[in-house]
């Protein structure tokens, strides 16, 4: 062994440590930046794709918003309004520079700025699939590392069983049940609407907790599958024998080097999760009467309102990008093998 | 009283007997080798001490540790035992440490399982360790990711994880079966120093007679779960009882003599074959480097010639070999068979390349495991035109099974259920049924268990008999090389350093790095004149 003072071990501890972490942040900084230029990247393609194949298909947006009855001059006053007297090219520019600054244009059927509309219903859609996400992941990671600790017992089977069940019933029935406990029998909760934010954070919460329940549960079934299967997997890893030879205990092992490595599955499946929340909940929605970009969506495609339809996919084309950007940090953040790459 | 006492150990998993009565004994300082083929049991035996077994397992016995039974110990028990006076070594250090924690806390963490102290202070020791091993902080920070290191330095990292607290008892499973040779020897001497300096006992598997024979003071050799054979090193060379044990040694220098090449004109000529691999950017707007991997590379395969191609890993010989099937494209220079270029502008030349047949390391991993033996092994008919059909088509399956030692009845079985010698007969007959005119052997007995490898290589010189076969056999293990090519060529970093006749370069290799090489591999005491 080689015979070094503390101190000057200590003065060349503290020199590695600050330079080496420094790279880490570097690296980790420079795998961001590099993530967001493709986010941008994939912003302006979809942006291009959404208003070619809205706008740009053949056959007039003014005609197919009016239907084929449409008097000529409505015709043509709607095709002002709608700016459609202008080039293609124009046209998009005018599109996406106007979302950029926050105007969307006028919705068709409800004569109120769309950037408005899409505003009130967000507030509703988003907190409810963050809520409906939190819980699901609340539910699902106990239970996900609970079954894989205890792989082929009885506990796994239990878990394995309910999960089971809750990819098979369909949310609606959840939800209607929920309703029918909750609301109609004990009489907790509200069985549908939302009070809004204005009367208090909680009472807000309050309202959405049905739906996001209804909403958390198969979620939280599929989710709790994937962790446990990637947890197992880990659990076969070499490294896991390597840290039992340590001296660790089961538990410790699977806690401090199992968890963190099962997480990359797990992690994309939290994405794909929200991004379905933010948009996919219409069923849930419709059962609880809930305001939420579901149903504007919905009511906009019924009623032809090609400028709310096409703001609205834009916007959760931007929110899936967005969480998928978010996702490739936090798989950078858990695994440091995948901060060097490109 | 011995450091370590294994009495009559027994352990059968799910009801099938692994282990039967083994018993050995390890003092303090002494290195203990476990050997034998695969399925003999070395393994399962250094788990036993650990009690790291697989689930369902059952024991019977005697495990002594310092006179203590590790059998009746409680887990917790046993927790505080494993890490700090019994440290483990793995054989695969790609995949023993974790890969989403700095080296710095994996070994730190030994130290603060089974040691109350401040964390400063076990990070300190941990620094202390690694520089033992050879990891100074000042190259190899404590901040470091095991994807940065190397496999020779992840395995002394999962050494100094091992070491940190000088166990009494080193158990080191394979240590350096997954490195090349010139790490392997760095590691080897690593372990025999610090079983000087902490009057350790090792405990060593491995399946290396030659890694055996230099390091070990004791040698177990081990069979279906039983020691045939066992004691003090130099008596045991001296002194095998046991046939299986002779049998082992002589298989692991099996030498073979090769027919004499017929017709010595050019078949495969390699030009100044150059290929770079991009390397990632270093900054957002730079131009991406280049890893040349292949660097100037020029030779000649003579038709009926069996020629070498040995190195590190890393050192270029795997794309060299998928440059020549016409899998990869070159930068510059030209591989030409039979006067016929490889590549035709950026196109592979499927006419040239179809008369090319390759054999891979992995018996387990290269056959779909859901077509029968007949449908694999003539899947290279689709390269001839005609096909063959009909009875001609069982003619050849039957002629080529018969060929390489097997029987053409099976040809109805599935892969699963050939083992791993078979199923690499079974690849040979798939390379050699459309009678290509070049075989590439890539590591195609470095999988085998060194009788099985014997077997393979007589089949060979058998094949080269009978079908005058050319090759280019590459492999990392030089005794094998040795004895089962008529040239070699010795590669370092993407350039050809030494060719020549295999056994002049072997005997008096020019090249300081052929030099190396080959005093780096550990050789098997001369045994010729124990054996007899």
């Amino acid at each position: 062994m080689s015979q070094v003072s503390p101190v000057s071990l200590l003065a060349e501890r503290s020199c590695w440590t600050r330079s080496a972490s420094a790279r880490n942040v570097a690296l980790m900084l420079r795998y961001a930046l590099k993530r967001l230029i493709s986010l941008m990247i994939s912003l302006a393609v979809a942006s291009v794709v959404i208003f070619a194949v809205i706008e740009v298909a053949p056959g007039d947006p003014a005609s197919f918003m009016l239907g084929v009855n449409a008097q000529e001059d409505t015709l043509a006053a709607l095709r002002a309004e709608l700016g459609l007297d202008v080039s293609k090219v124009q046209r998009y520019f005018n599109w996406v520079g106007g979302m950029l600054v926050g105007e969307f244009g006028t919705s068709y059927t409800y004569r109120t700025p769309v950037a408005q509309m899409i505003a009130d219903r967000l507030w509703v859609s988003l907190p409810l699939a963050l809520y409906a996400l939190a819980l699901s992941t609340l539910i699902a990671f106990p239970a996900g590392i609970y079954a894989a600790a205890r792989r082929g017992k009885a506990g796994d089977l239990t878990v394995m069983g309910a999960t089971q069940l809750g990819i098979a019933v369909p949310n609606f029935w959840v939800a209607m049940m929920l309703v029918l406990i909750f609301a109609i029998n004990l009489r907790w909760f509200n069985a549908g609407g939302f009070a809004g934010w204005d009367n208090g954070f909680w009472t807000g919460l309050h309202s959405l907790t049905l739906p996001a329940i209804a909403l958390a549960l198969p979620q939280a079934a599929i989710l709790a599958r994937v962790m446990r299967s990637s947890l197992l997997d880990i659990l076969g890893e070499d490294f896991m024998r390597t840290a039992r030879a340590k001296g660790l205990s089961r538990r410790q092992a699977l806690w401090r080097h199992g968890v963190r490595n099962a997480l990359i599955p797990v992690l994309t499946i939290i994405g794909l999760q929200f991004s379905f929340l933010l948009a996919g909940s219409i069923i849930i929605e419709q059962v609880f009467y809930l305001p939420g970009l579901g149903r504007l969506v919905f009511q906009a495609i019924s009623a032809r309102d090609l400028i709310v339809v096409e703001s609205v996919v834009m916007l959760l084309v931007f929110a899936v990008i967005t969480v998928n950007f978010l996702v490739d940090l936090a798989y950078a953040a858990v695994d440091p093998r995948l901060r060097g790459r490109t | 009283m011995s450091l370590l006492q294994i009495e009559d150990l027994s352990l059968s998993i799910h009801g099938t007997d692994i282990l039967k009565r083994v018993s050995l004994t390890i003092d303090p300082g002494q290195i203990v080798a476990v050997t034998g083929e695969s399925g003999s049991g070395k393994s399962m035996t250094a788990l036993a001490v650990m009690q790291l077994l697989p689930i369902g397992a059952s024991i019977d016995g005697a495990i002594r540790f310092k006179g203590q039974d590790l059998l009746t110990l409680s887990e917790a028990a046993l927790c505080a035992l494993r890490g700090a006076a019994v440290g483990m070594v793995f054989q695969e250090p790609m995949t023993a440490l974790n890969p989403v924690k700095t080296i710095g806390d994996q070994v730190t963490e030994t130290i603060l399982i089974h040691k109350a102290m401040p964390r400063l202070q076990a990070t300190e020791r941990a620094q202390e360790v690694l520089t033992r091993v050879g990891l100074p902080p000042d190259r190899f920070p404590l901040s470091r990711y095991p994807h940065e290191l190397s496999g020779g330095q992840r395995q002394r990292v999962v050494i100094a994880m091992a070491i940190a607290l000088r166990p009494k008892l080193l158990i080191a499973d394979e240590p350096t079966t997954a490195l090349d040779v010139t790490t392997q020897a760095q590691i080897l001497d690593l372990l025999k120093g610090l079983v000087q300096e902490y009057d350790m006992g090792l405990l060593m598997i491995t399946h290396d007679l030659a890694v055996v024979a230099d390091m070990a003071d004791q040698i177990v050799v081990m069979r279906q779960g039983e020691v045939v054979e066992s004691g003090a090193t130099t008596h045991l060379l001296k002194h095998m009882k046991h046939p299986y044990t002779r049998m082992l040694f002589e298989a692991s220098d099996h030498q073979v003599i090769l027919p004499d090449p017929v017709d010595p004109r050019p078949l495969l000529q390699v030009t100044q074959v150059v290929r770079d691999y991009r390397l990632p950017r270093k900054r957002l707007f730079d131009a991406p480097g280049h890893h040349r991997a292949v660097d100037g590379v020029s030779f000649t395969l003579n038709r009926g010639e069996r020629l070498g191609l040995v190195g590190e890993s890393g050192c270029g010989k795997s794309t060299l070999t998928r440059a020549i099937l016409g899998l990869e494209d070159v930068k510059e220079g030209e591989i030409q068979l039979n006067g016929q270029p490889v590549f035709t502008g950026h196109k592979p030349n499927l006419a040239v390349r179809r008369k090319m047949q390759v054999v891979f390391q992995d018996p387990y991993g290269s056959f779909n495991p859901r077509h029968r033996v007949s449908r694999l092994i003539t899947e290279p008919f689709h390269l001839l035109k005609p096909q063959p059909i009909g009875s001609e088509k069982q003619d050849r399956i039957a002629e080529m099974l018969t060929a390489v030692g097997l029987s053409p009845d099976d040809a109805g079985k599935y892969i699963h259920e050939f083992s791993g010698g078979q199923r690499q007969r079974i690849a040979i007959a798939r390379a050699l049924i459309i009678r290509p005119e070049l075989i590439v052997f890539d590591e195609a007995v470095s999988a085998l268990d060194v009788s099985v490898r014997a077997q393979i290589l007589d089949l060979l010189v058998e094949l080269c008999a009978a079908y005058d076969l050319t090759y280019l056999f590459i492999s990392h293990d030089l005794s094998v090389v040795r004895t089962i090519t008529d040239r070699v060529l010795v590669m370092q970093a993407g350039q050809i350093v030494e060719q020549g006749e295999t056994e002049q370069v072997f005997a008096s290799p020019q090249h300081a790095y052929t030099r190396t090489l080959i005093d780096a591999a550990p050789t098997l005491p001369d045994i010729g004149q124990y054996v007899a």
